[in-house]
């Protein structure tokens, strides 16, 4: 197993229970994606895995060395291997499209030769292959506020990739994105895992792009996994389970019309 | 606009007749007794002033042949004192802006709740404090007995005020920034100073530039001012103008002052909107 999480239990100061004895396995190379109603812990679960929030109980194991318990130094070592993408996107506005880019590389360079941006040329030529793919070579010396909601994310994607991760952790990706361009950053990230075989867990709030691009769909409700399982054997009674009670069946016949429309 | 849903007989527009924005204060008792206490003290406060007429028009006549003193401005019999007094300002204004934005920006870090642990952010919001709580001339008071009459102390004075000038307000720049772009690079393993230069540095820079161009423009006004009591300076040179009743000397000094700091005040200006 890639990932292992076992008893994985957060509880924040204020009291609340965020995750509740969570167990999962992910396999290396798997597009696993998590959905949920809001407040359902996706978010934790997902920071706790990389440590940027501290589960309070449970253990994450990486490719068999717990990252539960490792000192800071050992733990930015860990994160090296866990590429994060977020719903805002989360690129420094400020720097460069380059520069957010190369930003991947940061645990793997020293400080100083970071602070003079001096890195590895095999790294430049890196991101700049890695822009050229997604069309932004020519954006590489823009001001990331200077690019739009997709190509952002797409910035956000190759930042990640530039850690040279076995694991991507991603948070909503298409939240902050219309449907046109929510399909191209899922399709995306989905060629890349394929491609470098990449294990994914995506936070998800569409339950129609899940059961396209994602193999497995785990779903939580209050903390605690409800649903584990392909995303054919997803149906309205498991959606009612994760989500509670509602009509369903637009979202199942809205997902089958996109299929028939995907194949025409 | 008239919903078929909603609750049975409520008046829309009666409401709308009835509803006035709220005020200031929410108790008409508290509005109206903050009021009247306000109008009270003004008159009282009025009524407590004593002028002495027949002085202030003696006064009107000696401030007159002191103004007429002033004219015309002398710079050339003192020039070398002007002359010195102005760079020693000058050196002083540079050199101790330069030594408090170094350690400001130490204590800056310290002093924001989102990176400093409690310990830590209470030691700095503490220096902060010291140093906003003093005014300039009472810390240069302290520093001229300390280390002596001259640009030392006036050098040692204006950086420790820039401490906590800076440290303060870069403090609140750096509370304020965008959370999920430092948590983006710390997210890829990046060591703590890492994420201060890659996630908390480009974020923050604009201000920072910004403020130390405006703090060296205070700096120079403050240094002025700083030799009324022996903190060196072309403050100094002003004073010694004024003791030995050398109005036009003053004068000159004054209008030079009048120059360097619209000069610094248009500068530190077209820097801060520059980096905006």
């Amino acid at each position: 197993m890639l990932l292992a999480i076992e008893g994985l239990t957060k509880r924040y100061a204020t009291g609340d229970l965020a995750l509740d004895r969570v167990d999962l396995l992910v396999p290396a190379g798997q597009v696993m994606a998590l959905i949920g109603p809001s407040g359902a812990g996706k978010s934790t679960l997902i920071r706790c895995v990389n440590r940027l929030v501290e589960p309070t109980a449970g253990r994450v194991v990486l490719d068999g060395h717990a990252v539960t318990g490792l000192g800071p130094a050992a733990l930015r070592r860990a994160r090296r291997r866990m590429g994060m993408i977020f719903q805002e996107f989360a690129l420094v506005e400020r720097l460069t499209v380059m520069e957010n880019v190369l930003s991947g590389r940061l645990g793997y360079t020293g400080f100083w030769a970071s602070w003079f941006r001096r890195f590895p040329r095999r790294d430049i030529a890196a991101a700049f292959r890695l822009l050229d793919r997604v069309g932004l070579a020519a954006m590489a010396d823009k001001r990331a506020d200077a690019l739009s909601g997709g190509q952002r994310q797409r910035v956000g994607i190759l930042r990640a990739l530039m850690q040279d991760p076995s694991l991507l952790l991603v948070d909503e990706p298409t939240a902050s994105l219309d449907p046109r361009t929510s399909r191209q950053i899922m399709r995306l990230l989905v060629e890349l895992c394929e491609e470098r075989g990449l294990a994914a867990i995506v936070n998800i709030h569409d339950v129609a792009l899940a059961r396209e691009f994602a193999g497995r769909i785990v779903g939580l409700r209050a903390g605690r996994i409800v649903f584990d399982g392909s995303a054919t054997s997803l149906g309205p009674a498991e959606l009612t389970a994760i989500y509670g009670e509602e009509d369903w069946s637009s979202t199942i016949q809205g997902e089958a019309e996109a299929e028939a429309e995907a194949m025409a | 606009m008239n919903g078929a849903v909603g609750a049975a007989g409520f008046d829309a527009e009666a409401a709308a007749r009835a509803w006035h924005p709220p005020p200031l204060i929410a108790s008409p008792w508290l509005r109206w007794g903050v009021y009247a206490a306000a109008l009270l003290y003004a008159v009282v406060a009025i009524g407590s002033i004593e002028v002495n007429w027949a002085r202030a028009a003696e006064g009107l006549e000696r401030g007159a042949r002191l103004l007429g003193g002033f004219f015309p401005p002398d710079f050339t019999s003192k020039r070398q004192d002007i002359l010195e007094g102005l760079l020693e300002s000058l050196t002083m204004t540079v050199v101790a802006t330069a030594l408090g934005i170094a350690l400001s920006v130490p204590v800056a870090l310290g002093a924001s709740r989102n990176l400093a642990p409690l310990p830590i952010y209470l030691l700095c919001r503490g220096i902060v404090a010291i140093s906003r709580t003093f005014q300039e001339i009472i810390i240069a008071i302290v520093f001229v007995a300390m280390v002596g009459f001259g640009p030392l102390a006036g050098m040692l004075t204006l950086a420790f005020a820039t401490i906590g000038f800076m440290g303060k307000l870069l403090a609140e720049d750096i509370e304020d920034i965008a959370a999920e772009q430092a948590e983006a690079i710390r997210a890829t393993g990046a060591g703590w100073f890492q994420l201060l230069a890659w996630g908390v540095l480009p974020q923050v820079k604009p201000r920072l530039i910004g403020l130390s161009a405006y703090r060296l423009d205070i700096n120079f006004r403050e240094s002025a001012v700083l030799g009324l009591v022996g903190a060196g300076g072309i403050g100094d040179t002003l004073n010694t103008a004024f003791d030995r009743y050398e109005f036009d000397t003053a004068a000159a000094v004054l209008l030079v002052i009048i120059g360097i700091v619209l000069a610094c005040e248009y500068a530190s200006g077209w820097v801060r909107r520059a980096v905006q």
